[in-house]
C-alpha cells in the first residue's frame, strides 16, 4: 500500500529542534512518509508543503507556549488553499501556565483541529491516532 | 590549432580568434547580427573585420553560441509559487533561457492567453513532489494543449503523473519531453536533468527555428544558448580545473540591451551565526535573468523602477534631459551615447538596472523574536562576503566609467537586510571573451581558464 504522507514541524518563532527530530524519526520508523519542515515554520509553509506533496496529515508541534496563538487560522487557510478536511494535529506545550487541558483541547477543536495533545503525551498515542484517522488500523 | 568562437547576440555577432597552440587570443571583432536575412552575412562581415586586423585566419574548429532572435524564450509552470514554480524558474534560468513568466497552480484562461501572446520556444511543466500532487500538473498539461502555439513542453514534475501526461500530449500531438522531477522530494532540488533536456531541445529544434541551421552545419560542436556558455565560463573560472585552481566565489553581472543577467558562484551560506536558512536550497552556480531590466529594449520597464528625481539630484542632469534621452533610445534601440551627458545618463540607468537585478538575485534576512532572543532567517544566498564582481557585456565595458555601474551591486546600508557583496574587488571582461571562453572550455578547459585569468585579473 502507498505510504501516507505527514507534514510536520515546529510552528511560529519556536526553535526547539530536538523533539521535532525525535517525532520525525519515530513516525518514519512507523512507515509514514515524513516531510519535516524543521523549526520556525509559518502556517503558509505547512500549507505549501502539504499541497506539493499531497499530504494526508499536518502535525504541528509547539513547545514555547505560544502554540495556541500560532495555530489560529490554520484551518481556514487550509480550506482556502484547497486542503479541505485535511486532519490537523497539534501537540507539545501548547499554552502558557498550568491550564486545564480539557479547556485547551476544546479551544483547539473550535479552531478546527482534529486532535490536540497535552504535555507528556507519548508518541505511541499519536501513532495510534494517526492510524485510526488514516484508516490504517 | 586555431579556434574561432562566435557569439550570435541579439544585436552583435562577436568573433574571437584563438591560437591554441601558442595560447594566445589573436583578436576579436564584431558586426551587426543579420537574423532577418541570413545570419551568415553578419558572420562574414565580422570575419572580414577580424582578418583586416590580424591577417588571414584559417580555423580548425568553429564553436558557436547564440542568443539571436530573442534568445531562448521560456515559460515555467509549477504548483506552489515558492516551491516547484520557483524550482522550475531556477532550472530554466540556469539552462540559459530567458524565462518570461512563471505560473503556479492551475493556469487560468487569461494566463493561457498570456502564454499564447508570449509565444515561448519551450515550456517547462513542473508540479508536485514524486508521489505528491498530480491533479495540478495533469490539468496544466491539458490546458497547455489548448494553446495553439508551436512550443515544446518539457515535463519535469511528479513522476507518478507521467502516464496521464504522456497520454494527454500524445493525443493532442504536442511536442514534449519527459524528464526527472525538479523537486523529487520536498525541498530537494534536482535541476540538472531538466537543464539537460532544455539544452537538447534547443539543439534539436530551436536552432533551426531561429535560422541557425546554416551555422550548425559549419560548427564543430553543438550551438548552445549564450548564457549557458557564460555560465560554463563562470563555473570554470570559479572552480578551476583538476590541475589549476579557480578564483573561488564571485558574482558576474551581464548588462545587455534587453536583459540583465546575474551569475553567482558561491554556496551562499550565512556569513554570521544565529541565522536559520529558509526556502529552497540554493545551487552553487546560480543565474537569474531580469527581462524587464535592460539598456534599450527594456528601458520602459527599467524607468518604472527608477526614481528620476533622485537621478536628477545625484547627477545634476535635468529630468527632462533624461526623459528625452530615454525616449530616443526606446524609439531607436541602436542609439549610441555620444556626448558626455548622454554617456552619463546611460551610466545612471545602467547603475539602476544592476542595482535592482542584484537585489533580486541575492538573499535577504528577516528577524524574528523568540524566547531565546532575536533570530534571523535567511532566504536565498548570502553574498555579502564575495571577493569579486565581474562586469560583462557592452553596456558596462563601453561605459565612460564601468566601476560606477558595478557599484549598483554593492551592499546598501539603507537596506541592511539585502545581502549584497560588501567589499568586493571589481573586475572587467574588457574584450568580452566570457561566452567565448565558455565555448573553448568545452574542448580545452585549461586554456580557457588561463585566458580568463589573464584577461580579467
Amino acid at each position: 500500500m502507498e505510504k501516507k504522507t505527514i507534514v510536520t514541524g515546529v510552528i511560529g518563532a519556536d526553535v526547539h529542534a530536538v523533539g521535532n527530530k525525535i517525532i520525525a524519526y519515530a513516525l518514519e520508523k512507523e512507515g509514514f512518509n515524513i516531510v519535516n519542515l524543521g523549526v520556525m515554520v509559518s502556517q503558509e509553509e505547512y500549507i505549501a508543503a502539504a499541497l506539493e506533496t499531497n499530504a494526508d496529515v499536518i502535525l504541528v508541534s509547539s513547545l514555547y507556549g505560544h502554540g495556541e496563538i500560532d495555530c489560529q487560522g490554520l484551518r481556514e487557510k487550509c480550506d482556502e488553499a484547497g486542503l479541505k478536511g485535511i486532519p490537523l494535529l497539534a501537540g507539545g506545550n501548547l499554552v502558557v501556565g498550568k491550564q486545564d487541558f480539557a479547556e485547551v483541547e476544546k479551544r483547539f477543536m473550535d479552531m478546527g483541529f482534529t486532535k490536540a495533545y497535552p504535555p507528556g503525551t507519548t508518541i505511541e498515542t499519536t501513532i495510534a491516532d494517526l492510524k485510526e484517522i488514516l484508516g490504517l488500523s | 590549432m586555431n579556434i574561432l568562437t562566435v557569439d550570435f547576440g541579439s544585436t552583435y555577432t562577436k568573433l574571437t580568434a584563438i591560437n591554441a597552440t601558442d595560447a594566445v587570443i589573436l583578436g576579436t571583432a564584431s558586426a551587426f547580427t543579420t537574423i532577418d536575412t541570413d545570419i551568415m552575412h553578419g558572420f562574414h562581415a565580422a570575419l572580414h573585420l577580424l582578418e583586416e586586423r590580424i591577417g588571414a585566419f584559417r580555423y580548425d574548429r568553429l564553436l558557436c553560441c547564440s542568443s539571436a532572435g530573442g534568445g531562448l524564450k521560456m515559460v515555467a509552470l509549477g504548483l506552489v509559487p515558492e516551491l516547484t514554480a520557483q524550482a522550475a524558474r531556477l532550472a530554466a534560468s540556469s539552462a540559459g533561457a530567458k524565462v518570461i513568466r512563471t505560473y503556479s497552480f492551475e493556469i487560468s484562461r487569461m494566463e493561457q492567453e498570456e502564454i499564447y501572446a508570449i509565444d515561448p520556444d519551450i515550456i517547462l511543466l513542473c508540479g508536485g513532489t514524486d508521489g505528491g500532487n498530480k491533479e495540478v500538473i495533469i490539468a496544466n498539461a491539458r490546458r497547455l494543449c489548448e494553446i495553439d502555439r508551436d512550443f515544446t513542453v518539457i515535463v519535469a514534475g511528479n513522476k507518478s503523473a507521467s502516464h496521464e501526461i504522456e497520454a494527454i500530449f500524445e493525443a493532442a500531438g504536442k511536442d514534449y519531453v519527459l524528464t526527472k522531477n525538479v523537486m523529487p522530494t520536498f525541498n530537494k532540488l534536482d535541476i540538472e536533468p531538466a537543464r539537460q533536456s532544455i539544452r537538447d531541445v534547443f539543439i534539436r529544434k530551436i536552432i533551426d527555428a531561429k535560422g541557425l541551421s546554416g551555422v550548425q552545419a559549419l560548427a564543430s560542436a553543438d550551438v548552445i544558448p549564450t548564457p549557458l556558455a557564460v555560465m560554463a565560463a563562470c563555473e570554470l573560472l570559479s572552480k578551476g580545473t583538476r590541475k589549476t585552481p579557480g578564483i573561488g566565489d564571485f558574482m558576474a553581472v551581464d548588462l545587455g540591451g534587453a536583459t540583465t543577467d546575474i551569475y553567482s558562484m558561491s554556496d551562499g551560506k550565512p556569513s554570521m551565526s544565529n541565522v536559520l536558512e529558509k526556502g529552497l536550497p540554493e545551487p552553487f552556480s546560480k543565474r537569474t535573468v531580469e527581462g524587464d531590466l535592460g539598456m534599450r529594449y527594456s528601458l520602459p520597464s527599467l524607468m518604472e523602477v527608477s526614481d528620476l528625481e533622485a537621478m536628477e539630484r545625484e547627477s545634476g542632469i535635468s529630468r527632462s534631459a533624461i526623459e528625452d534621452w530615454v525616449k530616443r533610445c526606446i524609439a531607436k534601440p541602436e542609439t549610441i551615447a555620444d556626448s558626455r551627458e548622454e554617456q552619463l545618463i546611460d551610466a545612471l540607468l545602467a547603475h539602476r538596472a544592476v542595482e535592482v537585478a542584484v537585489e533580486r538575485h541575492c538573499g535577504f534576512l528577516e528577524s524574528s523574536y523568540t524566547p531565546l532572543g532575536e533570530i534571523f532567517t535567511l532566504t536565498g544566498k548570502d553574498l555579502s562576503e564575495l571577493s569579486y564582481i565581474i562586469g560583462i557585456g557592452g553596456a558596462i565595458i563601453n561605459s565612460c566609467h564601468p566601476p560606477n555601474i558595478l557599484k549598483g551591486s554593492l551592499y546598501n546600508p539603507r537596506k541592511p537586510y539585502l545581502l549584497k557583496p560588501k567589499q568586493p574587488a571589481f573586475l572587467f571582461d574588457r574584450r568580452y571573451v566570457f561566452a567565448s571562453m565558455g565555448l573553448l572550455g568545452s574542448i580545452d578547459p585549461e586554456l580557457a581558464l588561463h585566458f580568463m585569468k589573464e584577461e580579467i585579473i
